[in-house]
């Protein structure tokens, strides 16, 4: 059954929907495959152990002649920000651990009623602060492609997953990258939709206003379909969007064709400089953009002079939010709780956060206290706001001109494991293309763009739309992916090796 | 705790000038809370609910949980920052008031900062003599409630020596208002009685709106008394103490009054205030110190980024306007008109707080005098003597219905108060009383007739004596007649009838 | 502006989140700290006064839900995760502090 999880979840979809194949020997192709693998990759925390049962519900339904939504069926890895309540959310922190939400997050109840089938939780750094993996409190997740490295984070968990071919497709969240730039390491696609496209009720908030949960794939269908699903409105998120959303797998499939990419207009940002990326991600970045020209697209250089205060702003907004958002965990209500013998409340509750948050997650919550204190925070935090209306200012500038902005998806590749985590500082700028994205609040895609020449190493091309304008993604990202595959001969994760198997199907238990 | 010194009253006002400034809090009725639609137990509907069963995911800061405002909140809101004289924002915005509690679910409460909803209004307050005085108001602001923290072992209820305490979410979010006062001038004397009357003031605002069941004694609407004192002749504002939480109309009046004579014999001896809240005791009726204001008052607030900015339409604030109902002040004006009460009479009616009562029973078509004289002596004695509301005792229309029978000769004052008994035991209408107690007057003349023959019999000399003249003897007859018909006869019909039997 | 960021700042901010850092913790965090505030103050350069902030990436203004129940939790619900309850509440060790 190995060919089963090489599929892509349409054609497994397809498939399913032909009754050439059922969704337990689906469900039970990627079970195996985890057991297999999984423990070298590590991308998930938790693995259902019911996944079969709702597999076989959804094969009877099926049978019964119930009309199924497009990917019934087919297997979902869940990140572990998304609450579930069947099993644990822990969003990567040992605060949380072994904690069981009494409700569903909105995108898991929206993809639970659409018959896919939850596999597990993927890890993910803790409270999904960092960009590597390195930071949960549950150990790293290792990239497919070479396990000494990282799989880009917050989201290495659900990006290693679709990599390692664990799972079709799965749930991630965006608050600065954590989508695009784990897909970018992976040779994955993963896309940030326009804020409030996706509801973020039950997504375990980082920075409430940077947020959004959005699908990780292989493929921009598959993104698609997935986005098809979660999207929308939910009038339990009050940033949530009312607009109707045209079908995004349509979108997906007309690009597909490459009619899209007649006078495109393709904007390059003149601040990010070739100089800021390694060699082999500007090549292949530089090679995507001559293959879209050849097609038919304009490349139009565009001006962003704010871009370089993203990273500086985003690194207020968000721990300033977060350390509000984080405040919940106290040990009264749920999480962990360490007694202090004689102690007050005060004494627990301090004492409890000191224990259960990791460093990185210690540091964000100070620097954003200390954001947000009296008399700092005009210079910082109201700055950083201001910075978000120049970068949307810029966007709007650019968008005049152009009907999509491309960057390389992340500056480097895949780093070693353990490279860069004793420099927060290091570490922050792994996410300078990707941020002012998150800070305009308009929809991002990253898909592969080839393999760096002089590591071997996966490359994503980042394609920026405006607000509201995610079709346009699907359809351009569609157009150049048919494009850079068929010139590569087959998916670019065909070229990953091999993984070990590192136990028997039976394995693997946890 | 050392007992504070406390000033006589009087040489405190004489040496100092008091300031007040007031934070009430009102619990608006809503069917759910302010940011989730949990059932709301300060809606009466759910009052006295178990423990954590009004509770959804956002109420207790589950990991995910989001917040949504309600929409009646926020119509509510609006209501009453017009009530309240003041201006509507075109837009007003939520922040986030971060501070950890065991009772605050997510440790930040959701609040208005720098963008409240209404700001800079005016509230007419009536004094006991009926002299009124203007509170000028800052701000009302929409918030959110905490929980509830009961504190167990040590000694009962307090947080000092207690040994844990109990966690119940289902007060948090429930809706609130936050109405500040600004700083309130020129009460001098008055200022503990003025205290009572704004609270009073902002009760009955509330009530007219229905916008909250605002029963002090349930915390539906709390003040904080802030009370600073300065010496004669000094511009600059002394410093303040917030007395937090106190929940009774007369406790406001009597903890302005306790700390006008507190800090008095402070600052007399040359010491100084510290800023604080202070918590006030019901029984030994005295404030003690609470919280000093710190550093670590470091709120850190910021716009909340899960909540959009409220803007109300013009439209529909002219709407909420229209629909105001009179301002409590002007209504007790007009009433008075319109009742031709002298001034003792309409201020008693307004102190016993049974100005509804009146209106409703002169409304079911009594006259405003009669109305008056039922609930202010015979049902305000039954109250007194039960101790309940004499509200609770009887409605308006069944007051109404009574005197109807007064008037149209049935019963007789006497036989009505046996009535009202009737009814207040719930024996019906009084109607249905009359009927059942058979305590309606006889007015069939023939048996009238046939008791002052029986009565005449017994006193033969009357008749005579008032064809002489001494018409008074007739009331020897009158008295038989009315004590044979067990009082259930029309003294002046019987009188009639025997001064007739004279003249034949 | 720029603040020196120094232990005791940290140790106060330390009280302010409720976390109890100790004195290793401190130091360490007080230089990552002062690093990361040098590169971040800059966005104070072109947060001029004429420019307004921006709170949400999507303007939207009165965003309401209707006033009906609904949604509640089940008590065994609310409490599932509590780390120690008791008589259908949350059980917290002694308070010392008073509300806000
Ligand atoms: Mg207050
Ligand atoms: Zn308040």
């Amino acid at each position: 059954m190995s060919e089963i999880i090489r599929l892509t979840a349409a054609e497994l979809a397809a498939s399913l929907a032909a009754g050439e194949v059922s969704s337990v020997e689906a469900t039970q192709a990627h079970l195996d495959r985890i057991a297999a693998v999984d423990g070298d990759v590590h991308a998930f925390l938790h693995v259902s152990d019911h996944a079969l049962d709702v597999a076989e519900d959804i094969d009877r339904r099926r049978a019964a002649g119930e009309q199924l939504g497009p990917l019934a069926g087919v297997p979902l890895a869940i990140k572990d920000v998304l609450v579930t309540t069947d099993m644990p959310s822990t969003s990567g922190s040992k605060i949380l651990e072994g904690f069981l939400s009494p409700y569903d997050a909105t995108v898991v109840a929206r993809s639970r009623a659409a018959g896919l089938v939850p596999l597990g939780k993927t890890n993910m750094d803790e409270f999904a602060m960092g960009s590597s993996t390195e930071h949960s409190a549950y150990g790293p997740t290792r990239n497919p492609w070479d396990l000494d490295r990282i799989p880009g984070g917050s989201g290495g968990g659900s990006a290693a997953a679709v990599a390692a071919f664990e799972a079709p497709i799965a749930l991630g969240s965006d608050t600065g990258g954590s989508i695009r730039q784990p897909a970018h390491v992976t040779g994955t696609v993963g896309m940030k939709p326009t804020y409030g496209g996706v509801s973020r009720f039950g997504a375990i908030a980082l920075a409430s206003s940077l947020d959004q949960v959005g699908p990780v794939s292989r493929t921009v269908l598959d993104s698609a379909l997935l986005h098809d699903v979660i999207g929308g409105h939910d009038i339990n998120d009050a940033t949530s969007l009312e607009d109707a959303w045209p079908s995004f797998a349509a979108a997906a499939r007309e690009g597909a064709t490459g009619a899209v990419l007649k006078g495109l207009k393709v904007g390059v940002i003149r601040e990010l400089p070739d100089s800021g990326f390694q060699a082999g991600v500007s090549a292949s970045f530089r090679a995507s953009l001559a293959l879209l020209e050849a097609h038919g697209a304009e490349i139009v250089e565009v001006s962003a002079p704010h871009f370089e205060y993203g990273v500086a702003a985003y690194y207020l907004i968000l721990p300033a939010e977060a350390s509000s958002n984080l405040a919940k965990f106290d040990s009264v209500r749920f999480g962990l709780r360490v007694d202090v013998p004689g102690g007050t409340v005060v004494d627990v509750m301090a004492r409890s956060r000191d224990v259960g948050f990791g460093d990185e997650v210690k540091r964000r919550i100070i620097l954003g206290t200390y954001a947000l204190s009296a008399g700092y925070y005009d210079a910082y935090y109201g700055s950083a706001q201001k910075v978000r209306t120049l970068i949307q200012r810029d966007f709007d500038a650019a968008f005049a001109d152009v009907d999509v902005i491309a960057t390389p998806s992340a500056p480097t590749t895949a780093f070693r494991l353990g490279e860069k985590i004793d420099d927060p500082l290091q570490m922050y700028l792994n996410d300078v293309t990707t941020i002012p994205v998150n800070l305009a609040g308009v929809p991002g895609i990253s898909i592969p763009s080839g393999l760096a020449e002089e590591d071997g190493l996966p490359v994503g091309i980042q394609f920026i739309a405006p607000a509201r304008e995610d079709a346009r993604l699907y359809r351009v990202g569609a157009a150049l992916e048919a494009l850079l595959v068929d010139s590569w001969g087959g998916p670019l994760l065909d070229r990953a090796p091999a993984l070990r198997h590192a136990q028997g199907p039976d394995g693997g238990n946890r | 705790m050392a007992k504070a010194a406390l000033m006589d009253f009087d040489e405190a006002l004489e040496r100092f000038e008091p300031v007040l400034g007031f934070e009430v809090h009102v619990e608006l009725n809503t069917e759910t809370k302010m940011f989730s639609a949990a059932a709301n137990p300060a809606h009466e509907r759910n009052h006295g609910a178990a423990p954590n069963t009004l509770v959804a995911p956002v109420d207790m800061g589950l990991p995910g949980s989001l917040p949504v405002v309600n929409e009646t909140a926020v119509r509510y809101s609006i209501s009453l920052g017009l009530a309240l004289g003041c201006s509507i924002a075109p837009s007003s915005r939520f922040a986030r008031k971060n501070y950890f509690y065991p009772d605050l679910g997510k440790n930040y409460q959701i609040s208005q900062y720098d963008e409240p909803i209404a700001f800079e209004g005016q509230v007419e307050v009536e004094l006991a003599d009926g002299t009124t005085f203007e509170i000028p108001i800052e701000r009302a602001h929409m918030e959110e409630d905490a929980g509830k923290l009961t504190h167990m072992g040590g000694a009962t209820g307090r947080i000092q020596g207690a040994e844990y305490s109990l966690v119940d979410y289902n007060r948090a979010g429930v809706p609130l208002v936050e109405i500040v006062t600004k700083p309130i001038f020129g009460a001098e004397k008055r200022a503990p009685e003025l205290a009572a009357a704004y609270v009073r003031a902002i009760r009955d605002i509330v009530i007219g709106l229905g916008i909250s069941e605002a029963r002090m004694e349930r915390g539906n609407l709390r003040c904080d008394a802030n009370v600073s004192l300065r010496p004669r002749g000094q511009e600059k504002l002394g410093t303040r103490t917030e007395t937090k939480n106190v929940n009774s109309m007369r406790s406001v009046e009597r903890a302005v009054r306790y700390e006008i004579q507190r800090q008095a014999a402070i600052l007399a001896e040359g010491g100084s205030i510290t800023q604080e809240t202070r918590h006030w005791h019901e029984d030994t009726g005295t404030t003690s110190p609470g919280r000093p204001k710190s550093d670590a008052d470091d709120y850190r607030y910021f716009p909340e980024p899960d909540l959009l900015p409220v803007a109300p339409p013009l439209a529909l604030i002219e709407s909420l306007r229209e629909a105001l109902p009179e301002p409590p002040a002007v209504r007790r004006r007009r009433l008075k008109a319109d009742w031709g009460f002298a001034d003792i009479d309409f201020q008693g009616v307004v102190n016993a707080g049974l100005l509804n009562e009146v209106e409703a029973t002169v409304a079911a078509g009594a006259s405003p005098a009669s109305a008056r004289k039922w609930w202010m002596s015979e049902i305000s004695r039954i109250a007194n003597a039960d101790g309940v509301e004499a509200s609770s005792l009887v409605s308006p229309a069944s007051v109404a219905d009574l005197q109807r029978l007064v008037d149209a000769g049935t019963l007789t004052d006497k036989l009505a108060r046996q009535v009202l008994e009737g009814v207040i035991a719930g024996e019906g209408t009084p109607q249905e009383v009359v009927d059942a107690r058979g305590l309606a007057v006889v007015s069939d003349d023939d048996a009238l007739i046939a008791a002052i023959d029986d009565a005449l019999a017994a006193q033969p000399d009357v008749l005579a004596k008032i064809r002489d003249g001494k018409v008074q003897a007739a009331g020897a007859v009158i008295g038989a007649v009315m004590k044979a018909m067990r009082g259930q006869a029309d003294a002046a019909r019987v009188r009639e009838l025997v001064l007739e039997r004279a003249a034949q | 502006m720029v603040s020196e960021i120094t232990p005791d700042l940290v140790r106060h901010l330390g009280v302010l989140a409720r976390i109890q850092l100790d004195d290793h913790e401190v130091e360490r965090l007080t230089g990552q700290l002062s690093a990361i505030v040098d590169n971040i103050a800059k966005v104070s350069e072109v947060a001029t006064p004429d420019v307004p902030a921006t709170s949400h990436p999507i303007p939207l203004e009165n965003v309401f839900r209707p006033d009906v129940v609904g949604g509640m939790l089940t008590v065994e619900q609310v409490l599932q995760n509590a780390p120690d309850a008791t008589q259908d509440r949350f059980k917290v060790t002694a308070i010392l502090g008073e509300e806000q």
